[in-house]
């Protein structure tokens, strides 16, 4: 029997959130509203009628307690999958993430793990405004102890969020609000490693290195540097920490260019990691100076108008592939 | 000492269980002399960091834990080496880590104010103040869920009554009848300052306004704790409800070692010993005809032992610094 069909998303990160309680019985989903409710995305829509109250749990508005009781549940048996409500909102579960999630393995003398899941909706596009639309993934992946993953598509919004679940780390998954609708095919048989990157679309004369949401949009732009005569490789990390060194540098072997593309803020971002590492180790590969397509250093702005120029677009990555073949 | 006075005493004396009590004294006097190498070997330079002693507090360590069970979990402090030794972690182990040695529990990286025993339920001790309680609300949910039959205790000190997520976890642990202990260990002050000074509110009221079950006990009379603590936990196997447990209690050493305290009153200071748990545990089991001073000299043999142990212990190598920090399984994909 052929396992794929096609699905929203959302509804394959639902699928992946069952299937791993269906198999699991550690698997607990806790978090705002996404019981009885859904979640505000209705990512967890119909888990309560399945699995009960007992594991699926509306909590009280307190990302900081919710986010340390993870922790706690983890280290005492359960695999706790929390839903943040927006990306913006883990700014008050930073201690549980930062001082005990990520460190308890670690400081107890690697004496069990903390296989708990924080899933969580960053990005832009829906003029949600400066506290609703950021991407602070770049916060998570600089914390030695945290896993940090994004999906660009529902194959991966699916297979990626059950590697977390089964992952005995802390993993951070990273989904995109603007994406949720987006539908594709899902194979629920299709296993992905966290750490490795895909090959979205291959090309010879430059390397599009992204992740999640700006995946699409470099697609959209290699296609359109296609017309030109440009066939631009487009690499989806799909994992941000661990990262695909060994992938970005392979693809570089073959295009000698490279540009770094993500919806977050330039300054300090995923992005400086991996431009520095392509500097580092291959340097040599290089035939121009890697570039960077990110946000501005501002915070991301409401009006539409203000929004539209704050994202990530397909001309932007065009310019900076232009400028890397000029 | 008046003849009525002393009518009174030996019938406290009588009412007791003499083998209970030697339990409790034993851990009392573990944790002491423990704390009391501590400050020697901190002075000498010995122990790396920082390290917070709960000298004068043993009796709420040793109370508490005496009414655990085994799938009990907890999660402490910063000043947190009492509760961890009253839960029963291994004297030798416990020096090494806080001495920063590869055969520590946690193989020198966490210290003194991470130490932790999962193989005992002990989630660690924590360096956050205040974050230890909604990590062991998260325990206690987990014990509910997987029906262990477990408790999980929470300690903290005064100071944390300030942080958010006690008002959060008191909130949580009340909506679902979790059964987790709250143990704090009220001792008037918070870091470098008295409580008084930081927080506005009673952890009484604050566990009435969520309906929480509250008590209050007298932290240096270990038999008082050991009694509350066992009423509170059947409480809490009986699935009632979260429950708090305020002990007061008195710190007699700085916020961390080599503080001079000069914030304190030196009348204070003076009187911190006319409350110590264990003068008043001794008394009571020497009129009982209890050799402490037997019970003493082994344990400071013991401890003795465990700081040679220790000492003599390797240091941790670099190369094996960057360990743990992922575990290490090669399976990390979607399906089994």
């Amino acid at each position: 029997m052929n396992g794929t069909t096609e699905m929203r998303y959302v509804n394959a990160v639902t699928k992946a959130l069952a299937d791993s309680m269906a198999e699991d019985a550690s698997v607990i989903v806790m978090g705002e509203d996404v019981a009885h409710a859904g979640g505000s995305f209705k990512a967890t829509r119909g888990l309560l009628e399945q699995f009960g109250e007992e594991r699926v749990i509306d909590t009280p508005i307190s990302e900081s307690s919710i986010t340390s009781a993870a922790v706690g549940a983890a280290l005492t048996g359960l695999k706790p999958v929390v839903e943040i409500m927006f990306m913006d909102f883990i700014t008050l579960s930073m201690d549980a993430l930062v001082n005990q999630a990520a460190k308890a393995r670690y400081m107890f003398g690697g004496q069990g793990s903390v296989p708990m899941v924080l899933r969580t909706p960053h990005g832009g596009g829906l003029s949600a405004g400066p506290q609703h639309s950021q991407c602070l993934e770049a916060w998570l992946a600089h914390v030695p102890g945290l896993k940090v993953v994004c999906p660009s598509n529902p194959q991966d919004a699916y297979s990626l969020l059950r590697a977390a679940i089964a992952d005995p780390d802390p993993v951070m998954f990273i989904e995109h609000k603007a994406m949720y609708a987006q539908k594709g095919q899902v194979d629920t048989a299709q296993t992905v490693r966290i750490g490795e990157a895909r090959i979205a679309r291959e090309g010879r004369d430059v390397t599009l290195v992204t992740y999640g949401a700006t995946v699409g949009i470099c697609l959209k732009a290699a296609e359109e540097l296609a017309t030109e005569g440009v066939e631009a490789e487009v690499l989806d990390l799909r994992s941000i920490q661990p990262w695909d060194k060994a992938a970005v540098l392979e693809s570089l072997s073959r295009t000698h260019r490279a540009v770094v593309v993500h919806e977050a803020v330039q300054a300090f971002g995923v992005g400086a990691e991996i431009v520095a590492t392509i500097a580092d180790e291959g340097f040599d590969e290089l035939d121009a100076p890697v570039l960077r397509v990110a946000a501005p250093f501002m915070p991301a702005p409401f009006a539409s108008s203000l929004e539209k120029g704050y994202v990530v677009t397909a001309d932007r990555v065009k310019d900076a592939v232009r400028k890397t073949l000029a | 000492m008046s003849v009525d006075k002393k009518k009174a005493e030996n019938s406290a004396a009588a009412s007791f269980d003499v083998e209970a009590l030697s339990a409790l004294y034993r851990t009392m006097s573990l944790i002491r002399h423990v704390e009391t190498a501590l400050t020697r070997l901190f002075a000498n330079g010995e122990v790396p960091g920082f390290i917070h002693l709960s000298i004068g507090q043993e009796g709420v360590a040793a109370g508490v834990a005496s009414a655990l069970l085994k799938q009990d979990s907890l999660a402490t402090t910063h000043r947190g080496h009492g509760h961890v030794l009253a839960r029963g972690m291994d004297v030798t182990g416990f020096m090494k880590e806080i001495m920063g040695r590869e055969g520590g529990l946690c193989k020198g990286r966490g210290g003194s104010m991470h130490v932790a025993d999962l193989s005992l339920g002990i989630l660690g001790a924590n360096g956050i103040v205040g974050a230890g309680i909604p990590i062991a609300l998260g325990s206690a949910m987990a014990h509910k869920a997987r029906k262990t039959g477990g408790v999980a205790v929470a300690f903290f000190g005064d100071g944390a009554m300030a942080e958010g997520v006690l008002h959060e976890t008191l909130n949580m642990a009340s909506l679902w009848k979790t059964p987790l202990l709250l143990v704090c260990e009220n001792n008037g002050w918070s870091e470098f300052s008295p409580t008084s000074r930081q927080f506005a509110a009673k952890l009484e009221k604050l566990a009435e306004a969520f309906s929480v079950t509250y008590a209050q006990v007298d932290g240096n009379d270990v038999q008082a704790v050991a009694e509350a603590t066992r009423i509170a936990t059947d409480q809490l196997r009986a699935g009632k409800g979260p429950y708090v447990l305020e002990c007061s209690t008195t710190r007699v050493r700085g916020h961390f070692e080599g503080d001079a305290q000069k914030y304190r009153d030196a009348g204070e200071l003076e009187s911190v010993h006319e409350h110590d748990p264990l003068t008043a545990a001794r008394k009571l089991l020497q009129e009982a005809g209890v050799d402490t001073a037997a019970i003493d000299q082994a344990i400071h043999a013991e401890v003795e032992a465990a700081t040679e142990a220790a000492r003599a212990d390797a240091l941790p190598r670099p190369e094996d610094a960057i360990r743990d920090v992922y575990t290490q399984t090669g399976k990390q994909e979607a399906r089994a």
